[in-house]
């Protein structure tokens, strides 16, 4: 009986911490865990008793990669409780605060987390001594997007500029136009990024995956739309919790989120740019096509492509909406807190970020549920590792190992979001 | 000067948001050279490889919740010549700090369905109640001009250039005009180090604390103007307990508040 395992017991290149633990028995996969140990931080628990306008700043917390999504999720659902709709200028800013961290996020991962796993590098630190200028183009692709996250947050990190209603302050035109040179250069490099990243070596392996994103009628998703799958799915951001359960299990501080009836999803980049691939630009749509692209990615070692072109989407559409911004006359608006539940749902970097907030008539906060990307996807992760393996166990320990870890973060895992999320382990008995 | 080998660097992680290690990744224009300075042999955030120890500096992020890491902060001293808390997490228990007023079973349990597979502490401590600390670096998140200074001090044996003064002195340096002064907008400013350049004046907001208290903060004069512009005391109690609820002057002004 041949049987063994692989363990990682811290994964790398990953933002958080977990391990990867896989058992291996007669050829067969018996055992996948996707270890959370990624302390517990209890910010559902301490928002009760907070008030509503702080919401957006502590959930900001949760993520230092992805604030932002925090802040949005969370002024989205508050909004929805009030009454209240931003729209306008107001909601365009949004948008482009939204593209700067999706550049700045997806940027990250394509050029420092994932394109080492292609290439066989350790880091992008090593990568850089043989690739120095596809790293430097990186490094200053991902520069532009966290420029327009400080231009209009303040700072790339939890950013200050943010609230329920709007912002505290809107930039002029002017204030806005050096932004504008540095995201024609972005939306280049962000061309050759593209271009780069299918050059890559992807291995065979595609799966009938249920994508589940937002869908807006006139626009690639961000901040609204309703939740749609390919597989039927179609509510509105309210009827989430009908529909999708968080599951507690005993090797992760982080829930398993999963739909009723139906198990794991996917959510995401490649959940994203499926069910929204009309909604793209000419220009992007073509890129990706020439990047070897159909309509629909199901190879999830194709994401670093697939963030690539979302990438290229957020360059245009933020020049697009510094082009057409007029400064609005009041930089958020007003709102009275009443007693009501709120739900909000956005396109965090990783994908869809949920939401739910309970007020009193003060605007407390009596309740809240945060769900982040990542515990949306552990379980397809897990699925993966489970159809990978078996289908390599030709490979030397090492490798095989790697390339786990790899399957892993092709889904760019935010362990510090998910924990509420990694440690890998591979077991060959 | 040549070096007969580069200093090595480690990044820790421990009960935090990554927000402030990801700053150092954030230095777009000068993580290379800073790779070419330093051996960087233990970052997971960014790399598989790891050197083994001891190192040179080592850079802690996060707070201490869980029993496995109240054991492994020892090991971190231990493979470490110099340590280095880096943002209000390590350095004040940070946002999960807000257990420390609260029962941690009543929160597992708002939190889990299963609370009995939640290994956790009762209290969020910062890295200096566990161990002894060379630097702290405030912030939440921290100032990546802070972390390169501290950084390039600790290369060159000198002590980090990182003033205590109060967020006030910032905003007078850029010229920003005093929100609670002219608008009325209540601020912290008074009582918080200086260190993020004072951001929020600068986009007509009061001050929230993220760097903390600054030396000596008279933080019960501060309520008293706070309540004279009409701030309730529930809403001076929620200002302090933030990012740096857990460090003394920001917990005794928050529990004088406290019904």
């Amino acid at each position: 009986m041949k049987s063994k395992t692989i363990k990682v017991d811290y994964l790398a290149r990953v933002e958080g911490e977990g391990a990867l633990y896989v058992r291996i028995k007669n050829s067969q996969v018996v055992d996948v865990k996707l270890k959370i140990f990624e302390p517990p931080r209890f910010f559902e628990a301490f928002l009760r008793g907070r008030a509503f306008t702080e919401a957006p700043d502590i959930t900001a917390r949760i993520c230092g990669i992805c604030p932002i999504a925090y802040q949005m999720s969370a002024m989205h659902a508050l909004e929805d409780a009030f009454g209240v709709v931003v729209d306008g200028q107001l909601r365009a800013l949004r948008r482009l605060i939204y593209c700067g961290e999706w550049i700045e996020s997806h940027t990250l991962h394509v050029y420092m987390l994932h394109a080492p796993d292609f290439l066989g590098y350790e880091s992008a630190f090593h990568m850089a001594k043989d690739h120095a200028e596809i790293v430097q183009r990186g490094l200053q692709l991902k520069k532009a997007g966290n420029e327009i996250v400080t231009l209009l947050g303040g700072r790339e990190i939890h950013p200050i500029n943010v609230r329920v209603g709007g912002f505290y302050k809107v930039p002029t035109r002017r204030e806005l136009a050096p932004l504008e040179e540095r995201l024609k250069w972005a939306r280049d490099a962000a061309l050759e990024t593209v271009r780069w990243t299918a050059t890559l070596p992807f291995p065979e392996f595609e799966l009938d995956y249920e994508f589940v994103a937002l869908q807006h009628p006139d626009e690639y998703p961000f901040n609204e739309g309703r939740l749609v799958s390919n597989q039927g799915l179609d509510i509105s951001v309210r009827e989430y919790e009908d529909h999708f359960v968080e599951e507690h299990v005993p090797h992760s501080n982080a829930l398993h989120s999963v739909l009723k009836q139906r198990g794991a999803y996917f959510v995401g980049p490649m959940a994203r740019y499926s069910l929204n691939f009309e909604k793209l630009s000419p220009l992007v749509q073509e890129a990706a096509r020439a990047a070897g692209l159909g309509a629909v990615c199901r190879n999830p070692f194709q994401s670093i492509v697939v963030r690539s072109v979302e990438v290229l989407h957020a360059c245009d559409e933020a020049l697009r909406l510094i082009a057409e911004y007029e400064m609005p006359d009041q930089p958020a608006v007003a709102m009275e807190p009443r007693a009501a539940t709120g739900y909000g749902c956005t396109e965090a970097p990783r994908g869809i970020l949920y939401h739910r907030y309970q007020l009193d008539d003060q605007g407390t906060i009596l309740d809240a549920r945060i769900i982040p990307p990542t515990s949306q996807n552990q379980k397809t992760i897990e699925n993966d590792l489970r159809q990978f393996v078996p289908k390599h166990l030709d490979l030397p320990h090492e490798t095989l190992t790697w390339q786990c870890e790899q399957t892993i973060r092709n889904y760019d895992p935010c362990i510090s979001c998910a924990t509420h999320f990694l440690k890998l382990h591979i077991e060959r008995e | 000067m040549s070096r007969k080998r580069k200093p090595k660097l480690a990044v820790w992680k421990f009960a935090s948001c990554d927000g402030c290690q990801l700053s150092l990744l954030d230095c777009e224009d000068e993580l290379l050279a800073v790779a070419g300075e330093l051996e960087i042999a233990n970052f997971l955030e960014a790399s598989r490889a790891v050197v083994k120890g001891p190192y040179d500096l080592s850079l802690v992020e996060g707070s201490i919740t869980t029993p496995h890491d109240a054991e492994r902060i020892h090991q971190v001293r231990r493979v470490s010549k110099h340590l280095v808390t880096i943002g209000a997490c390590a350095t004040a228990g940070g946002i999960q700090g807000l257990r420390n007023f609260k029962n941690v079973k009543e929160f597992t349990s708002i939190v889990y369905a299963r609370p009995e597979y939640i290994e956790t502490l009762n209290k969020s401590t910062p890295i200096a109640d566990h161990v002894f600390v060379d630097f702290e670096l405030r912030g939440c998140p921290i100032s990546k001009h802070q972390l390169v200074e501290v950084i390039s001090a600790f290369l060159h044996g000198r002590k980090p250039n990182t003033p205590p003064h109060s967020v006030c002195v910032e905003c007078k340096l850029r010229g920003t005009v005093c929100v609670m002064v002219a608008h009325g907008t209540p601020c912290l400013g008074p009582v918080t180090q200086a260190g993020c350049g004072a951001i929020c004046p600068s986009y007509h907001r009061g001050c929230y604390g993220c760097f903390g208290p600054k030396e000596t903060p008279n933080t019960e004069s501060l309520s008293g103007w706070w309540s004279h512009l009409g701030v309730q005391d529930q809403d001076i109690l929620r200002v302090f307990r933030g990012f740096n609820a857990c460090a003394e002057p920001f917990r005794k002004e928050s529990e004088a508040h406290e019904k």
